[in-house]
Formats: C-alpha cells, structure tokens, sequence
C-alpha cells in the first residue's frame, strides 16, 4: 500500500523532508542557546560578577561587560540581542583569557577533531571486523570476542586509557605519553575514546548480522550458489547497518563527552580540555558557547544519519 | 560414481533422475528435533513433485536439504543421496554451492521478504547471472529484462530499477522466480510459492510455474494447499511428522487416497461448493430484525478510498461472508463495524439504534455485545498474560468466584482442558490460540462476533476444526457471525449470506449458493475461476 499523496499543494517529497529538517534544527539551536542564557540568569549571584568568574576583576572589564551584554538595557532587548549576535556568529568574549571566545574554539577544533574521527574510525573498524567474522561462526571466537565487547563498554574511559598509557608508554615506551605533536600521540587516545564505541556497535552489528542471516532473503541468495561471505558482505551488512545508525547519534555524544576526558588524561589540546578549564575556572562564555556548539554537531549529526538512513534503506525514500 | 555427466536432459523415459535419495534423514543435535526421520524421493527431469503436509510436517527442511540449506547445525544422513549426476554424501560447501542456482532454483513464499527488501530486483537477478557466469557482463542486463519479460513481468526497463516493495505481490514473485530461473536450472524447488498471495494472483503464478514445467523443468513443490498442488503436481508425497505416508500419482491421491491421515487433510479443504447444512427457514415467517445494519458506509485514508458506499445486514443466527482481496476494504469494513473508526459517510446500527453515531463514551457499555476474533491472537494478545487472564479479561467486573468459573466454563466450550489456564500465547498451538481468542470473545456473551481473517493463519485440518466450533457456538447462542476472508472455500463452509468486495465497494451481495453457483458480477466469476479445485470433487 502506497502512501496517499498530500491532498493539498504537491510539495516535492524531498523538499519537504529538507524543510522540516533545517525547521527542527533551528529550533534545537534556538532552544540550546536560550538554555545557556538561562542558566546565566539563574546562576546565583550578579550577572556580572558570573561573567567575570575567576578572571581579573576591574571596573574597565565590568563597564565593558555592561556594555556587551547590554545589562543597561531592559530584558527583552538583552534576550533578543544575545540572539542578534550568536546569529553573527559572534560566540562573545571571554575575559578570563581576554579573547574571543570564537577565536579560542576555533584554535581548539583541529586536534579535537582529528581525535574524535580516529575514534570513531578505531570504533567503527574494530566492530566491523569482529562482527563479521564472528556472526554465526562457531561458539568460542564468538564467545571470546562478546566478553571482550562487554569490557570495553563496561569500563569507563578514563580506566582504559590509564591502562593503556601504562602498558604502552610507562612500560613499553611504544607512544608519547602526552601531547598531540606527532600523529603517534594520537593512537593511545583515539583507542580510548574508540573502544567502547566498538564493543557496542560490534554487539549491534553482530546481532543485526545474525538476525539478516536468518531472513529468507539470505536463504534465497545462499539458494543462488553465494557463498557465505558474499551473502554478508552483499546482503546481511546492509540490513545489520541501520540499527547501528541508530546508534550513531548516542555515538557522537560519548565521543564528545570522552573527548573531555581523554583530552585531559593524554595531555592533549582541544575543545575538551578547554571545555574542562572553563567549567572549572567558572568561564561561563566559554562554557554557554560550547553548549552552542556542541547542539549544533548534534544537529548536523543527526541531519547526516537521516541521509544515510535514506541511502540505505529505499523503503524510507517513498515515504 | 559411474554416471558423472550432469544430464541436461528433456523429460525422457529411462533418463536419470535428477534426485534420487533414499532413507532421508534431517536432526538437529542442538535441539533434538528429528525433522525427516527416513525419506526417499526421486524427481525425474520434467516432472513435476509435490510434498504436501501441515506445518512441522518437514517437507520444508526435505526440499531444502537437497541443495544443501537444511539449515544451520543440520544433520543429513542417507543411504543413497544423489543430486544433479553427483553424490551427494561426499559434496562439501564447494560443490553444493556450484549445483545451488545452476542445478536447482528456489522459490519461497513472500517475495517482500525473499528478495533482499534493500536492493532492486534488477541486482537480484544479476547475482544469479554473475555468480554461474551463465552470460557476459555485458550481456547482463539484457539477460535480466529478458528474463523478466519471460515470467510475464510487464515494463522490465522500469520494474529493474525498482525494489520489490514498489512492486506489486503478484509482480514480486515473477520476479523472484526469474531469479531462481536465470541460471536455467533443471530443477525449480518452490517453497509455497503462492500461499501469500491472493487467488487470482495464485492462478496466474501456478500458471507461470506450469509454464516453466511444460518447457521442460522438472518442479518440487512444496505447499499445505492440496488443491494447489492438484492443479500442477503430477506426483503427490503426503508427509506427516517428518515420514511420508502416502506416496503416487496426484491424481490417486488426490481422488482415491488411501492412507487415513490423506483422507483427513481431503475433507477438511473446504470446497467453494458446500455451504453449511442449515434447515430452510419456513416460509411464511418474516425474517428477524437486523441485530447490525451498515448503511453507504464509506471511509478514506487521505486520497484514497477504503469503503466506498457499503451496506449489509446482519440478522441474529445468520453469518454474513465478506470475501475479497487484499487492499479491497475488509478490515477497514472491520474496524467501522466495531466501532473503532468513524465513517466518513454512513451510518452502522446496533439492534436497530445508533452506533457509529454514538460517542464513544455512551458506546462502550454496548460493546459487550460485539466482539472480534482477528487473524492473530499473538498479535491481539498480551504475550505477557496468561489464558485464564486473556479470557477473564471482558469480564473483570464479575466477582473473582464467579468469574473464575466463568473462565473454566469458557474454556470448556471451546474444547481446551483447563491445565492451559496458567499458560502464556507463545505456549500454545495456532489453534488453542484461536480458541483462546473464541473463548475471549465469548465471555461477554457476544450477539455478534466480527471474525476477521479467523483461520488464514492455520494449517487445514485445525482450520476445519476451528469453523466447526465457531458454527456450533452460531447454532447454539444464535449469535450473528460477519465472517471475513480472503479465502473463498472458507466463507462458503460458513455463510448465508456472501459480501464480495473489490476496491472498497460492495461488487455483488447475496444468498450465498447464489452467489456461488450463479455469480452475477464479473468479478466473483473470475475469483471463483481462480480457485484451485481438488480433482474428483463435484464442483
């Protein structure tokens, strides 16, 4: 059964889909930004006081804070014109460190993501390999390979990356313990972020796997004269692929959120760490602006996967 | 191991079998099922075979275990096991997979799901060809249209390019078999190839099937339906618990069985041309009030029409078939029935007053006294609760001692023991299950039963078993029945009066050995030509 065509004005599937989409991801934006302008209103204490934080506290920067901010000015013109701004792309200022807060993200993003795409490589790599060799095949590599997902997803980040800077920098001397100069520095922490990103998605994949496996389609394929491997890699990967899709946004966000402290404990520059140092030296422009930001991967993310959800599925592309 | 030439033979006398296996057997170490338990069959070159039996019978797992895909963690041993001019004991994963497509094509059931739902059916087809290598690359995809055109697929440069879920059923599974037939095999293995369809798309399949025959390849044809087979089979094995009963000519079998368990499946096919035996209503008496009444009921989904313009009545003891094919409108008719969608025009009355009108709120006390059985209680049940639960369900303001003997008495009557009482969905047979959804829908002491699609999903002789229940609860309560299927023999084991629907309307409607016998409208004609006739049979 076909989906009946809407009855008023014939708006192109695809143009509607495309609407909708960038509708939502304004509104996730907007809601993300006034959400950090809240929690500025909220926080206990004067406005400016919180904006200073723990940075240096002059009558120059305070006038300057009035200034910026607009605290002179009735509420609404406030709101609307933090709005005005972000919508300039103007992330405001952050005085602890005397800088743009834009300026001091925008030096951050490189190695942050260069390590959250390792990760996400190591992640997406590993499972993929495990799960197709493992779905189906005889109990004990099967056995072995599940437990080893189960650690990995079962010990936080951090434990994996002591482990790992002990075994191969303290003791083995293979990698720099810190720093992000040399593209070796980047193995260790892209591991610690990337496995428990794999032993999830090699649970999902294998499950997914087993389960197309079992679909009459593969009976059919194998009735063809296939041999197991091209059946997987013709037929069961793609089906095993959506659900990890699925998972691709919970993804985004354990990366992000590893990021901070995987940045921290390898020494490593990035969003992170500077994320990290902002909360803890109570930066809140800083702070508003990587909650900004980080909505807006959110978005783009989620945005990207409903394209590969339509590439990979053609059921979802008549709707 | 003399006879090592493959024979690419035409259906000769004396010619070598394409199969010949003897003392079958199929386990599964892992959950100690014995599937086949000491089978032999041979299939000649264009011949064409047919192993009927009920679900779990393992007809399934004998067909597929002749090209190696009896299954993950299958045990297959035989005494003589020749496929294709090899011996089959000694074939490893190598030598199965060069027969599988070339020697032998497989069909199954529901093409949605038998072709890969991600890939279009062009690829499909194509894998075949490039796997055999049986044209060049470049000879491919004029190799596909042509295959497609072949099993009467209409617009092949379009239908290539699309996935089996733009295509129609009956579309889907001519191209399903143009990939099972695009390495030409000797052999087509088809696995209820049209048990998902409807039956005027089954005819043109089993036509197509038949075709192929003709041109020379040899069938195993796997099906529950011993009127499908019937039409095409020119040997018949019956099998039961994984033994062959009874083995011959189809049209023996069919017409002269011998085995008691043949003899059973027979009667329980229901036949287009039996109504049920009801004493004539003497004449003079005016007939009862309507207990239902449906007037130019229509309701659409967006742009397109469900019912369009539907009227029946439903009079206490009578059963009202409605028959049709998928898409036509029998559920939506269904649900505006029960009151669980609102028509868009029309009205539904309930013991001559309003009930489609009424709010919902001012409805429900009334909807004790229409109740539904659907197609499947696993669907329509909470898989968490158990039967005594499920059936005490439309009677939870009853005390507990009362309702508890009420459930006993329920379950009584539907022919269940009452151990079953503490037992979940998934513990049950198809047919305790639907007797559990009788009893359910009973329990509330129903003046009509809305049955929709009631035994489609069970193997003959429960089905059989099922609508001799439902007409003795009809003759003992007087309750009024509207009785939907798709299948025709079973709304006329059942009906007095026959609704055939087609695209949302009402087509024809009338007493139903009028309706059957003497078919006013074109289109019930040609649904009544479609059905698969058991030979012997006074049609």
């Amino acid at each position: 059964m076909t989906a009946a065509p809407p009855r008023a004005r014939r708006v192109p599937g695809w143009l509607a889909v495309a609407v909708r989409r960038v509708v939502s991801a304004v509104a996730v934006l907007w809601a993300a930004a006034t959400t950090a302008y809240v929690a500025l209103l909220l926080a206990p204490g004067d406005t400016v006081d919180i904006l200073v934080g723990d940075g240096a506290d002059t009558p120059e920067i305070r006038a300057r804070i009035v200034a910026e901010w607009g605290l002179d000015r009735p509420e609404v013109v406030r709101y609307l014109s933090y709005l005005g701004r972000l919508l300039q792309g103007d992330l405001g200022r952050s005085y602890q460190l005397q800088r743009d807060v834009g300026e001091i993200l925008a030096g951050q993003v490189g190695p942050t993501v260069r390590l959250t795409l390792a990760a996400a490589a190591v992640g997406v790599v590993l499972a993929l390999v495990l799960a197709v060799a493992t779905a189906g095949r005889s109990v004990w590599p099967r056995r072995v390979v599940s437990a080893a997902e189960l650690v990995a997803v079962s010990v936080p980040q951090f434990v994996i990356g002591i482990v790992l800077l002990f075994v191969f920098s303290f003791s083995l001397g293979w990698f720099p313990v810190s720093g992000a100069a040399d593209p070796q520095a980047l193995v260790l922490p892209a591991l610690a972020l990337g496995l428990p990103v794999a032993g999830v998605l090699g649970q999902v994949l294998r499950e997914g796997l087993e389960r197309a496996l079992e679909q009459p389609f593969a009976v059919t394929a194998r009735s063809r004269g296939l041999g197991e491997r091209a059946v997987v890699a013709r037929h069961a990967l793609r089906h095993a692929l959506l659900p990890a899709v699925t998972l691709a946004g919970w993804f985004t966000g354990v990366l992000l959120g590893g990021a901070v402290i995987t940045e921290t404990l390898f020494g490593r520059p990035g969003l992170g760490r500077v994320t990290m140092q902002a909360v803890t030296g109570k930066d809140m422009p800083v702070v508003m602006a990587v909650v900004i930001l980080s909505a807006a991967v959110y978005v783009t993310i989620s945005a990207l996967l409903d394209l590969a959800y339509r590439l990979i599925d053609p059921r979802l592309r008549s709707a | 191991m003399t006879e090592l030439a493959v024979t690419r033979a035409h259906p000769a006398a004396g010619a070598a079998p394409l199969v010949a296996v003897e003392d079958l057997r199929v386990s599964f170490p892992a959950s100690g099922v014995e599937a086949v338990r000491g089978l032999s069959l041979s299939i000649a070159p264009g011949e064409c075979v047919a192993l009927v039996g009920e679900s779990g019978s393992g007809k399934s797992v004998t067909a597929r275990s002749l090209i190696g895909l009896a299954g993950p963690g299958a045990r297959v041993r035989a005494s003589a096991f020749r496929v294709g001019g090899g011996d089959a004991l000694t074939f490893g994963p190598r030598e199965w997979r060069r027969l599988r497509g070339r020697f032998a094509g497989l069909v199954l059931q529901d093409a949605l799901v038998s072709l890969d739902p991600l890939r279009t059916v062009g690829a499909e087809i194509t894998e075949v060809l490039a796997e055999h290598d049986v044209v060049p690359r470049a000879a491919r995809p004029e190799r596909v249209r042509a295959l497609l055109e072949a099993v009467g697929v209409p617009d092949p440069e379009v239908r290539v390019r699309q996935y089996p879920h733009q295509l129609s059923g009956g579309l889907r599974q001519r191209a399903l078999i143009a990939s099972a037939i695009a390495a030409e095999p000797e052999l087509i293995i088809a696995d209820e190839p049209t048990t998902a369809l409807d039956v005027t798309v089954q005819a043109q399949i089993l036509r197509l099937l038949a075709d192929r025959k003709a041109a020379g390849t040899a069938l195993l044809m796997i099906s529950h339906d011993l009127a499908v087979v019937a039409e095409i089979a020119d040997r018949v094995l019956v099998m039961k618990d994984g033994l062959v009963v009874e083995e011959g000519p189809a049209r023996e079998v069919l017409t002269a069985p011998r085995h008691d368990y043949t003899r059973a499946l027979l009667a329980a096919v229901p036949s287009v041309s039996a109504g049920p035996r009801r004493p004539p209503r003497s004449p003079g008496t005016a007939p009862p009030d309507p207990v239902l009444a449906a007037t130019g009921l229509s309701v659409s989904y967006g742009s397109r029409t469900a019912v369009d313009g539907v009227s029946f009545q439903l009079r206490p003891g009578e059963t009202l078939g409605v028959v049709g094919e998928s898409g036509s409108g029998k559920t939506t008719l269904a649900r505006l029935a029960l009151g669980l969608l609102a028509p868009d025009a029309g009205e539904v009355t309930l013991r001559g007053g309003p009930w489609s009108r009424l709010p919902e709120r001012e409805r429900r006390p009334l909807r004790a006294a229409i109740q539904v059985i659907a197609q499947n209680p696993l669907d329509s049940f909470d898989p968490r609760h158990t039967v005594g639960r499920l059936v005490a369900d439309p009677i939870h303001t009853l005390p507990k001692r009362r309702r508890r003997e009420r459930v006993a008495e329920l379950l009584d009557r539907v022919g269940l023991p009452p151990e079953l009482l503490g037992r979940r969905p998934r513990e049950l047979s198809g047919g305790q299950r639907q007797r559990v959804a009788i009893a359910r829908a009973l329990a509330s002491r129903p003046e009509v039963l809305i049955c929709d699609e009631p035994v489609s999903a069970l193997d003959v002789s429960i089905q059989a078993q099922v609508l001799d229940l439902l007409a003795e609860i009809q003759a003992q309560d007087g309750t009024a029945l509207l009785f939907i299927s798709h299948d025709l023999g079973v709304v006329r084991h059942l009906s007095d009066r026959v609704l055939v629907m087609k695209d949302g309307r009402a087509v024809e409607e009338g007493d139903a050995d009028e309706v059957f016998h003497r078919p006013r409208h074109p289109y019930t004609r040609e649904l009544l030509a479609a059905v698969p006739r058991l030979p012997g049979r006074a049609e």
